[in-house]
């Protein structure tokens, strides 16, 4: 059986901000490689660094130095283009506060990326019903996100996620704002997407007993440095 | 993004901030009427000087007149003068030959003569012009009271209203009365087989004849170029010539030493088909032997007048426009202000800097759009409305109604276009603003 190559490899990757006249490491030397279909959670504390680490492997942002390494491709090379495609098509984004647009319905939200990767409308209706059906919210897919609770639109933000069949789920701080039985319930959710169809699934936390519940490999930052990083069970 | 899917967004975000963008609309909307409406009273104001001027027939006429003017340049005592070896006399010969030229519809000379109008027994003396049919449809018949000829050989008069209200203040109760017309027919003394026929020459005999008084004019229909004198008493042309009336020109006649019957003109107005075709026509006549002079040259100056007059109310009008430009960029730039969190998203989502450009350009150009398309029914209606003020002004002044204002479909085309190109102008801070967004920045904010 031949190795799959990994999904993501940072090489020493850094990303430094000029604020006047102090120079502020958000990440600072990263080397780290995340195979493909695993689930790793990176922790830390607040300023560690790990939403930053995240961002640059979304495309989001681009590294001072080093390299991000994603499904073959460095990141830091590619034009602005490129990187809307990458982010388009490879990978999908969950964030704490679900950035679901409040005016649209479920099924408009959900179909945001489709429209954005100039999906056929005719196909666009039986995915954003698939995936809609992926967290079990087929029936609220007039609803509007207010008229949701905190781990309904959660979940509608994972099927927007997951709308575009990325290869790479990135996930910031998904419980931060729900209660616990509610963040267990998404991250059961994130799991089984992890095992079928196969994805590969990065988390931002702070929160440890999920993480090592839920993820493969646990990475640990702290003042922007790789502290730790080994398997979660 | 699909441009479709694009306007769908677009249309959306208008619609959340519905009296915002509803108010920065009305402004486009009514920077474009301002606009429209001047320049409906500008084209409206040109068109109708232009019909005016080309209904009077000035510019698709060419006057002709002999080279041999004893007024002209050049003229002194005979024995001194050179002759033009091309002058021709200008006869019925030659209005014959005219006539056949190509694009020329007609050839009528200008008969006006002196006489004596005998009405209610009394006599009056005044001028009498010979009026073509075409000078039917020239608008100077316009609003008259009765009606134009029945037809070219009717003996019928037309008063100018200053002469009718010599002869009976209320000009109204002349109409179906009939006047004698006295005057001095010219009659060639060869004919008459007189001593003096051979050196040339003609007699003039009194003649009278009925006319049935069939209209009152305001205008002075009569007082084209060429004339002696402003006709007071209008009859069918061909009338006239047969009356062969004695005029002011017989007497260059007699210095000529023509003794023939035929009639020689002091001019003759040759009318061509359009008046594109007057300058090759004038050129031909010239080569002919005639002294030729059309109006062409005024009418190119009054176009150019209201070219000016036109840029000069785009310039005025597009203040209102540039204003409205403002609010275009106000209310985009607080939508990109208010929405950085959803740019966030977008660009998270896939979306390329391009895309949301696109979309902030979509959202200027359906304000640029629905302003332009508003703004153009509003101008419309505001030219209507000070056409129709004019109107019952004219009216009460006992003046015929004219049409000061005109929305030609170009002016419509034009409107739309310019509004919504002076909205992307306008979307172009503001979109490029939104494309620049850091997307870590904008999902930040809350």
């Amino acid at each position: 059986m031949t190795e799959l190559p990994p999904a993501i490899r940072l090489e020493s990757v850094s990303r430094q901000y000029t604020m006047g006249e102090s120079v502020i490491r958000a990440v600072n030397d990263v080397s780290l490689t995340i195979p493909s279909g695993e689930f790793l959670a990176l922790l830390g504390s607040s300023g560690s660094g790990k939403s930053t680490l995240l961002n640059l492997i979304a495309g989001l942002d681009r590294p001072s130095t080093g390299a991000v390494i994603a499904q073959g491709n460095d990141l830091s090379k590619m034009s602005s283009l490129a990187l809307a495609r990458y982010r388009r098509q490879t990978v999908g984004m969950v964030f704490q506060s679900f950035n679901l647009l409040p005016r649209m319905t479920l099924e408009e939200n959900v179909e945001l990326p489709l429209r954005l990767a100039e999906v056929d409308r005719s196909e666009r209706a039986t995915r954003v019903r698939e995936a809609l059906q992926r967290v079990g919210l087929e029936k609220r897919i007039g609803h509007r996100p207010s008229e949701l609770s905190g781990g309904e639109q959660q979940r509608t933000a994972v099927a927007r996620a997951l709308v575009n069949r990325p290869k790479i789920l990135l996930a910031d701080e998904p419980t931060g704002n729900l209660d616990s039985a509610t963040g267990e319930a998404i991250l059961t959710l994130l799991r089984e997407i992890q095992k079928n169809p196969g994805m590969t699934i990065v988390m931002v936390t702070h929160e440890r007993i999920l993480a090592e519940r839920f993820a493969d490999r646990l990475a640990v930052m702290g003042d922007g440095k790789l502290l730790s990083n080994g398997a979660a069970r | 993004m699909k441009l479709r899917d694009l306007s769908d967004l677009a249309f959306r975000n208008l619609r959340e901030a519905v009296l915002r963008n509803s108010l920065t609309t009305l402004g486009v909307a009514v920077g474009v009427a301002s606009l429209v409406a001047m320049l409906s009273l500008g084209v409206g104001l040109q068109q109708l000087a232009t019909s005016r001027l080309a209904r009077s027939g000035l510019f698709d006429s060419i006057f002709v007149t002999p080279k041999t003017n004893l007024r002209g340049p050049g003229a002194g005592p005979p024995a001194t003068r050179t002759p033009d070896a091309k002058a021709r006399l200008l006869d019925a010969d030659a209005r014959a030959e005219i006539s056949r030229m190509p694009n020329v519809v007609e050839v009528y000379p200008q008969i006006r003569f002196f006489t004596e109008v005998r009405y209610d027994g009394k006599p009056y003396a005044t001028m009498v012009a010979g009026m073509p049919e075409s000078s039917k449809v020239s608008g100077a018949f316009d609003g008259m009271q009765g009606h134009f000829f029945s037809s070219a050989n009717a003996d019928e008069a037309i008063l100018q209203a200053e002469f009718a209200k010599e002869l009976n203040p209320q000009t109204s109760s002349l109409i179906g009365k009939d006047l004698i017309l006295r005057y001095a027919e010219r009659q060639s003394l060869g004919a008459q087989g007189g001593d003096a026929a051979g050196s040339g020459g003609f007699s003039v005999v009194p003649k009278e004849k009925h006319f049935v008084i069939i209209g009152v004019v305001e205008t002075e229909p009569a007082s084209g170029f060429g004339g002696f004198g402003n006709g007071r008493l209008l009859i069918p042309l061909t009338i006239a010539e047969t009356l062969r009336a004695a005029q002011v020109n017989d007497l260059r006649d007699i210095l000529r030493g023509s003794s023939s019957d035929k009639p020689s003109y002091s001019s003759l107005t040759v009318r061509v088909k359009s008046p594109s075709l007057v300058e090759a026509t004038e050129a031909k006549l010239k080569d002919l032997g005639f002294s030729a002079f059309s109006l062409l040259d005024i009418s190119k100056t009054l176009r150019g007048f209201f070219k000016v007059l036109d840029i000069l109310l785009v310039i005025f009008s597009s203040v209102a426009l540039a204003v409205a430009t403002l609010g275009i960029v106000n209310t985009l730039v607080m939508a990109v202000l208010e929405r950085r969190r959803e740019i966030g998203v977008l660009k998270a989502l896939g979306a390329a800097d391009r895309d949301v450009k696109q979309l902030f350009f979509v959202e200027a150009a359906v304000m640029g759009l629905v302003g332009g398309i508003v703004g153009t029914v509003i101008g419309w209606l505001i030219g209507r409305t000070i056409a129709f003020g004019t109107n019952v002004y004219l009216h009460s002044q006992n003046l015929s109604s004219v049409d000061i204002s005109s929305v030609p479909w170009w002016l419509v085309l034009l409107s739309i276009l310019f509004a919504v190109g002076v909205s992307l102008a306008a979307g172009l801070y503001p979109a490029s603003r939104a494309a620049r967004l850091d997307p870590v920045q904008a999902l930040r904010y809350e």
